[in-house]
């Protein structure tokens, strides 16, 4: 009912009428259309196929990694400071996972020779928390001795060569070729009477071991250099994985790679696994704290 | 009845139909310029017009935006390619010199899904929202989103195609886009996912830039071929939410467009090039309040009308500190 004082509107003709009703119609099916495109994002995040293994700090409670996708925006500053080039972004087919940082550890691990977890200190939403000062802070998952069987130490094998292969394009720091510089691991042959590369290699274990020459260096210099204290964890209070004998029976010396509660699920041990397939992974579903350490 | 600036924009930001002032509205002055152009402008004038304003550069906007565009989004790429380190990031989130820049849209997006508030985002968005305050708005849209520039150029394929009758536009109701800000900012909030950022055009063209291309590229394409062979522009005018968020910045902005009905032939070729026409219906013969008059937020400040007009009746302005070129 119009009022009466107010002009009434122009009658509106069939045709016109017609014109609406599908532009509404149109209108309708389009809103529904991108609205439900969007919401296909569901998809991977329930399935579960947009889990991955995430760069230090990622806010997540083991699988459920609904508050880091929310917290992240998207921008791939992590991406850009990571000096070993280990995260990559998602795809479309992560769902809601698109554009969200993960790694690949097999292809590249996080080795931490940044040292002071740029990617934590780029990005800017916190969705890799600013709570975390040292890689042995990091909780990114949790390294499993997969195929014990297929790993080397465990058959009593040594290795000698190239880890991954002269193709391999993966890069890792190595400390006594240059601290500063990762090289690819295709450049670094080992020749090993045991092979112990996951243990060798492990940035964890590699921090405690430089620790420890660092206190050795200072007890020789006299009671003064000890007063440099330490902060927090930069040295690692708990191994994360070590090379322990087993029996086996047979007279042959035999080795397992034991994973320790101070695994912080970098992957490099997954990375560096000579064997095809990797013996040693790392599972995204456990940490340390999880594990109960 | 005249509504402010202000109000007008939101209006039309949220897909109503400009508001036509009665003849008691408008100044004698305005009514004056419309009753001496009756029936005087003859189909030779026209030609006139338009081969006078034929310069060598009457483009010259586009060619500007273009290059803006361009480099805007080369920068991101080159800083990284070559470590820069002068824009870090993507168009979502970027450092800029170390400064943090954020996205208004997308910050908003991860506040809502989230549910912190973020410094760094508050700073980021603070920078940002300043940085569009003064540039103009939806400025973003047309001189900065990648989606824009490839959409300019798949709207030429489909009015080549139109006019060669091959395909029809489709048009949908305006208010959509408004009803689309809100649902995304509502499943935000209730999924706790960003859930927009997932099929943001903006966003992904930006990082497969940047990052390398991906699979996403494919509903860039779809998004694409829609707007080529259904409904010219679609995206942008009837679904983008970002181009809400920057819209409403845009109200305050004082880089606008401004229109001065003296010269002024009324015969709409501004219209026809234009993103979103409806706020170019002021040049409508009659639909003016005043002789002069702002283009509403709405707009993209893109310049295809200032270049287009054979009668200069379309300028850029900045309120406030008159007239430049």
């Amino acid at each position: 009912m119009s009022a009466p004082s107010k002009p009434r509107k122009h009658p509106v003709s069939p045709k016109r009428r017609e014109q609406n009703r599908r532009e509404f119609l149109r209108t309708s099916a389009f809103a529904l259309g991108i609205a439900s495109v969007s919401l296909l994002g569901f998809v991977p995040v329930v399935e579960g196929r947009s889990a991955r293994l995430r760069p230090p700090g990622a806010i997540k409670k083991r699988l459920d990694e609904h508050e880091f996708l929310a917290a992240c925006i998207k921008c791939g500053q992590c991406v850009q400071v990571c000096p070993v080039e280990a995260i990559k972004l998602g795809d479309i087919d992560d769902g809601f996972g698109v554009g969200v940082p993960f790694i690949e550890p097999r292809e590249q691990a996080c080795d931490f020779s940044c040292d002071g977890l740029q990617c934590v200190l780029a990005c800017p939403t916190g969705a890799l928390t600013h709570h975390l000062d040292f890689p042995a802070d990091a909780r990114m998952g949790f390294a499993r001795l997969a195929r014990p069987k297929a790993c080397l130490a465990v058959q009593g094998k040594g290795f000698k060569g190239v880890a991954r292969g002269p193709g391999f394009k993966g890069i890792l720091r190595y400390s006594e070729v240059d601290r500063w510089n990762p090289i690819p691991v295709a450049e670094h042959p080992y020749d090993l009477e045991i092979c112990d590369l996951c243990v060798r290699q492990c940035p964890i274990e590699q921090r405690i071991i430089q620790c420890a020459e660092e206190d050795e260096k200072r007890k020789k210099q006299g009671p003064q250099a000890l007063v440099a204290k330490r902060i927090g964890h930069e040295c690692p209070p708990k191994h994360a994985i070590t090379l322990e004998p087993i029996d086996s029976g047979d007279g042959k010396r035999r080795m397992m790679p034991v994973v320790q509660d101070g695994c912080v699920g970098c992957g490099v041990c997954e990375m560096i696994c000579p064997v095809e397939s990797a013996a040693i992974v790392v599972d995204i579903d456990k940490d340390a704290d999880s594990i109960g350490g | 009845m005249r509504r402010s600036y202000i109000v007008e924009s939101l209006r039309q930001l949220f897909g109503w139909k400009p508001t036509r002032p009665t003849k008691d509205e408008q100044p004698e002055r305005l009514k004056q310029i419309y009753q001496s152009k009756r029936g005087k402008l003859s189909k030779a004038d026209l030609e006139a017009a338009h081969i006078e304003h034929k310069r060598p550069f009457g483009n010259k906007w586009q060619i500007r935006r273009w290059a803006t565009l361009i480099f805007i989004n080369l920068l991101f790429v080159i800083s990284y390619h070559f470590d820069v380190q002068l824009v870090e990031g993507a168009l979502t989130a970027s450092r800029v010199v170390g400064f943090h820049m954020a996205d208004l849209n997308s910050a908003l997006q991860v506040t809502l899904a989230y549910k912190h508030v973020v410094l760094n985002l508050v700073i980021g968005t603070t920078t940002v929202f300043v940085l569009w305050l003064l540039l103009g708005g939806r400025t973003f849209c047309s001189w900065v989103c990648p989606y824009h520039l490839v959409a300019e150029w798949a709207e030429y394929l489909h009015l080549w195609l139109v006019k060669k009758k091959i395909v029809k536009n489709h048009v949908f109701n305006r208010k959509v886009r408004g009803i689309f800000w809100l649902i995304f900012g509502l499943l935000a909030f209730a999924t706790g996912y960003t859930v927009f950022e997932t099929i943001s055009p903006t966003g992904i063209l930006s990082r497969a830039l940047i990052y390398g291309p991906g699979l996403a590229l494919i509903w860039i394409g779809f998004l694409l071929l829609f707007e080529i062979f259904y409904s010219r522009r679609a995206w942008c005018r009837y679904a983008c939410p970002i181009g809400v968020t920057y819209g409403v910045v845009g109200l305050l902005s004082p880089v606008r467009v401004k229109y001065n009905a003296e010269a002024c032939h009324h015969e709409g070729d501004c219209r026809k090039v234009c993103l979103v026409p409806h706020v170019l219906d002021v040049t409508i013969r009659g639909a003016a309040f005043d002789v002069e008059q702002d283009i509403v937020a709405d707009c993209t400040r893109c310049g295809m009308c200032v270049d287009v007009c054979p009668t200069s009746s379309l300028t850029y302005e900045i309120k406030g500190l008159g007239k430049f070129l």
